[in-house]
């Protein structure tokens, strides 16, 4: 008599068991994770769409209307010079998120290539790298931004420059570890055995599982990041008005007078960069519980 | 309800245990209505493949399942006259280590590192008798010589990362013994160790039953520990007892398809192997717990499966005054 | 133990000069240099400027300049600030003890507080008290430290009146270790917010590992109590990576500092980093790298020395 053959790739249920979907529902599962992901897509969305959703010209001077509280026309009331804050807030976005994604764009690419390269190939490879990993961990990392900030001239770009040349070793350090995990799995050997090109091997059969750790660890970067264009910006040192940051609307505050007469001007940019960064640690810490199998 | 195997009365008993795991996509029943008696001074043995639930009953028994996600959600338990599944988390302390203790698979990773050995037994030791630190050593020394570790009042101030392997299983088992329980609970105590320690660690087992009279569950997946060790099997399945006889019995006559199958596949020097290229397997995989079909669990992968089989689960039976067997052909 | 210290420190030796030597070349690529601060303010011809380039040495090629700084380091002399010609190292020096009695306190604080607090979360994992001590982490964690130490002024010295607004001391009154704590108080706690959710988070999670652990199975199995399997068994080995963390801690920190020495007007090695960068003075600048070097590198030696006394597996290495 026959047997229903079970299939051994697909036990006895109709539930797809991919990695990706189990992952997923953990991910649902957590509730400050999802608040978060809300919370910091309604951010993306106005940073996105700030010509649309800002009232004023964010740099648009009205020095009859300076230091005035929240009204009718102005929501979140003037600045010192007569700038409308909320527009201003909303185009803070784009200049805190966009100097997070892309610093840790930067970084993380830089970080798989060496990483995988010394995890890979090891040998002296490995050891080039693995020197010039703790050479730059070794750095004072604040002396270093605020004196290449500082001296080169502050600005986007070399902020972004700095945080990326800065960040790439803990990425780097995560890859290669991981990599020497990986490569001695079957598929890989499988791969060698039957002549595939390395660059292959690290394409298809590496980078797709090690990326858990570096997803996580670039999330928790972009929140990073923010925060570090925000004390820079607020120290002057960062981005430079008239471009608005949350940062350097803060700047403003450091005279007592300000701080106390004038908590519209200080309170709303703080709370943003409050806001926007423990959304994104929300959402990190959820996905480090959702792709880390060895929670229950 | 258990056959007439032996007739002095049981240590330990149990009833249609069920241990019940939360998982991400259900529940799932690792333990589901296990019956099973353990007599004293014997071995009992538990035998079946990974996920069959063997450990899971060894846990159960010491009331050590993980909450959350498991619970021993029915059924009873009954040693020295009490029901451990209704005993509060204190009083089954004072058990553990004490009157039922527990040895674990792997040796390596089972003790504090950060702790010399003796301390860790002297504190399991302090936690059941009202006695000195001294003494508590010296009871110490003694656990550790009767596992046959040489000098040990030396070895007993080590770290466990300066023991081998087989050294910290002797360990594991002092801890185990002393305080002189009445039951010890085996899991897998065998399987990560090389195979002569496999002998010596199973033969220190023995003879510890024999002087102190312990009773001792067995558990493993390797049928030819079982043979040597073992004076009763208990075979396990998909989370079902499916089989239980004297070990002598099973292996002379096994009852169950399963049984029957996990026998022939061990392969053996000097079989016949004419006419025959592969070795015998038992064809299909085991149930995935989380969508069970009503039933019998063994059904897809038995070679004399009846209609009734896939309609409702066998009740136990036992045939020959012997054997307990869950299968329809001798229900 | 001892070959091992003595190890480290030979290493890190050129890794500290090889740092210096790329802080003296970044800072002068700076374009512009101290002397064009001054023209603003003197009114100085073009040739007298030149002439005080020149007697400053800043004409010279650059890795001249900075051999002769190394040999003036060598030497006990970290050079004289472009600002005020006062020695470097008594500037640093006398910044010294405010920062890091800062640090000090934020590190006794957060340890004692943020510890526990880790614990408890993790030992009740996913009830109330869990979620309550990780929002507090991450909110301290999120906060930009400039922003709490805004908040802090304005509700603690604006609002309330209870604590002052900056500053080391009341002016004009002698030293009084009150008084400085009265001081030092709200700027240590808005460092210290963070540094609290920073070890809540590390604590729980290590601690996390360790209850998963073999051995706190085995200790559970040998009945022993859960006071004595959480305090003697996880414990123990939980608090192994916390103090590696320690030594780790000191470098994190200076981060905070520099930004809440500013805010706070506390006369300490961070603001003077500030003004040194804003002055370009490099004399300045090139000592506070020297000294912020050391300091990391001194933290992580720290940690790895502590680490290697607490755990018995790496302390008995070179024995057996």
């Amino acid at each position: 008599m026959t047997q229903k053959e079970a299939d051994p790739l697909m036990p006895n249920d109709s539930q797809p068991q991919t990695f990706r979907s189990l992952a997923w529902r953990r991910f649902l599962r957590h509730r400050l994770a999802l608040a978060g992901a809300v919370v910091i897509s309604l951010i993306v969305l106005a940073a996105l769409f700030a010509p649309l959703l800002a009232p004023h010209d964010p740099n648009h001077v009205e020095i009859m209307s300076a230091r005035e509280g929240p009204s009718f026309q102005y929501l979140l009331g003037t600045d010192l010079v007569g700038r409308d804050v909320l527009s201003r807030l909303i185009y803070g976005a784009r200049v805190s998120l966009s100097v997070g994604l892309l610093a840790v764009g930067m970084y993380v690419i830089i970080g798989l290539i060496l990483g995988c390269l010394a995890g890979y190939f090891g040998g002296w490879v490995d050891m080039v790298i693995s020197r010039l990993v703790d050479a730059v961990l070794s750095f004072p990392v604040l002396m270093l931004i605020l004196v290449i900030v500082g001296l080169l001239g502050p600005s986007i770009i070399n902020i972004v420059l700095v945080l990326g040349f800065l960040g790439w070793p803990e990425v780097a350090r995560i890859v290669r570890g991981q990599t020497l995990a990986v490569r001695e799995e079957l598929y890989v050997l499988s791969s060698e055995a039957v002549g595939a090109p390395s660059s292959r091997i690290i394409l298809k059969d590496i980078l797709p599982n090690i990326m858990s750790p570096i997803i996580v660890n670039a999330t928790f970067g972009v929140a990073r990041a923010i925060l570090i264009e925000a004390g820079l910006s607020f120290l002057g040192m960062g981005v430079q008005p008239p471009t608005a940051s949350w940062g350097n609307m803060l700047n403003d505050a450091q005279s007592l007078s300000i701080l106390e007469t004038m908590p519209w001007i200080w309170v709303p940019p703080g709370l943003m960069i409050f806001i926007a960064t423990i959304s994104i640690n929300f959402v990190g810490d959820g996905l480090r519980d959702a792709l880390d199998p060895k929670m229950n | 309800m258990s056959p007439r195997i032996q007739e002095a009365q049981p240590v330990l008993s149990i009833r249609g245990l069920t241990t019940v795991f939360k998982t991400d996509l259900g529940n799932v029943k690792a333990v589901d209505g296990l019956d099973l008696d353990v007599h004293a001074g014997a071995t009992l043995g538990i035998v079946g493949e990974s996920g069959c639930g063997k450990s899971t009953v060894g846990l159960s028994i010491m009331m050590l399942i993980p909450d959350p996600p498991g619970k021993v959600t029915s059924g009873e338990i009954r040693f020295m006259g009490e029901d451990l599944t209704r005993l509060s988390n204190r009083d089954m302390r004072r058990i553990r280590g004490d009157k039922i203790s527990m040895i674990f698979q792997e040796p390596m990773t089972s003790i504090n590192p950060v702790r010399r050995v003796g301390e860790t037994i002297t504190e399991i030791i302090r936690a059941h008798r009202r006695i000195s630190r001294k003494e508590a050593w010296e009871k110490g020394i003694e656990a550790l010589d009767k596992v046959r570790i040489p000098s040990p009042e030396i070895r007993i101030k080590d770290y466990p990362h300066e023991m081998s392997g087989g050294m910290r299983q002797r360990v594991m088992i002092a801890m185990a013994i002393c305080c002189d329980p009445a039951l010890i609970i085996a899991d897998e105590p065998t399987t990560a160790l090389d195979v002569t320690i496999q002998a010596q660690i199973l033969d220190l087992l023995d003879r510890i039953k024999d002087e102190l009279g312990t009773s001792v569950i067995l558990i493993t997946h390797d049928l030819g520990v079982i043979a040597e060790n073992a004076a009763q099997v208990a075979v396990m399945y998909a989370g079902t007892l499916v089989e239980y006889a004297d070990t002598y019995t099973l292996f002379d006559n096994p009852l169950h398809p399963y049984t029957q199958g996990l026998l022939l596949s061990v392969p053996r020097l000097g079989a016949d192997t004419s006419g025959r290229r592969r070795l015998n397997v038992i064809p299909g995989l085991v149930p995935n717990l989380l969508s069970l079909t009503s039933g019998c669990r063994f059904a897809d992968r038995c070679r004399h499966v009846m209609d009734v089989c896939r309609r409702e689960e066998p009740r136990v039976s036992f045939p020959d005054g012997k054997h307990l067997v869950r299968c329809w052909r001798f229900a | 133990m001892h070959t091992f210290i003595i190890r480290r420190i030979l290493i890190s030796i050129p890794v500290i000069l090889l740092i210096t030597m790329i802080m003296y070349l970044i800072i002068n690529l700076a374009p512009g240099d101290p002397i064009d601060m001054l023209i603003g303010q003197s009114g100085l011809g073009v040739a007298e400027i030149e002439q005080i380039r020149n007697s400053l040495g800043l004409n010279e090629p650059i890795h001249i300049r900075y051999l002769k700084w190394l040999a003036q380091l060598s030497q006990g002399n970290l050079g004289f600030s472009y600002l005020d010609h006062q020695p470097v190292l008594t500037r640093i020096a006398e910044r010294l003890v405010p920062t890091f009695s800062l640090m000090l306190f934020v590190i006794v604080i957060s340890y004692l507080v943020a510890v526990p607090l880790g614990i408890i979360s993790a030992i009740r994992q996913y009830t109330w008290m869990d979620y309550l001590a990780t929002t507090l982490a991450f909110s301290g964690i999120s906060f930009p430290n400039f922003f709490s130490g805004l908040v802090g002024i304005y509700i603690f010295s604006l609002v309330l009146n209870w604590l002052p607004t900056g500053g080391l001391q009341t002016i004009g009154q002698d030293f009084s270790i009150l008084d400085r704590l009265y001081y030092l108080l709200l700027p240590g706690m808005v460092l210290a917010f963070r540094e609290m959710g920073v070890l809540v988070r590390y604590t729980r999670s290590s601690m996390l590992d360790v209850i998963r652990q073999d051995y706190i199975r085995t200790a559970r199995a040998g009945g022993l109590s859960e006071w004595s399997v959480i305090f003697r068994h996880a414990l123990r080995n939980a608090l192994l990576p916390l103090i590696t963390m320690l030594g780790l801690t000191i470098p994190r920190l200076f981060a905070g500092v520099v930004i809440i020495e500013q805010i706070f007007q506390w006369p300490g090695m961070g603001r003077l980093a500030i003004e040194a960068i804003l002055s370009r003075d490099y004399p300045v600048l090139m000592g506070l790298t020297l000294c912020t070097a050391v300091m990391v590198l001194l933290g992580n030696l720290l940690a790895d020395i502590l680490y290697g006394l607490a755990d018995p597996r790496i302390r008995m290495s070179g024995r057996r």
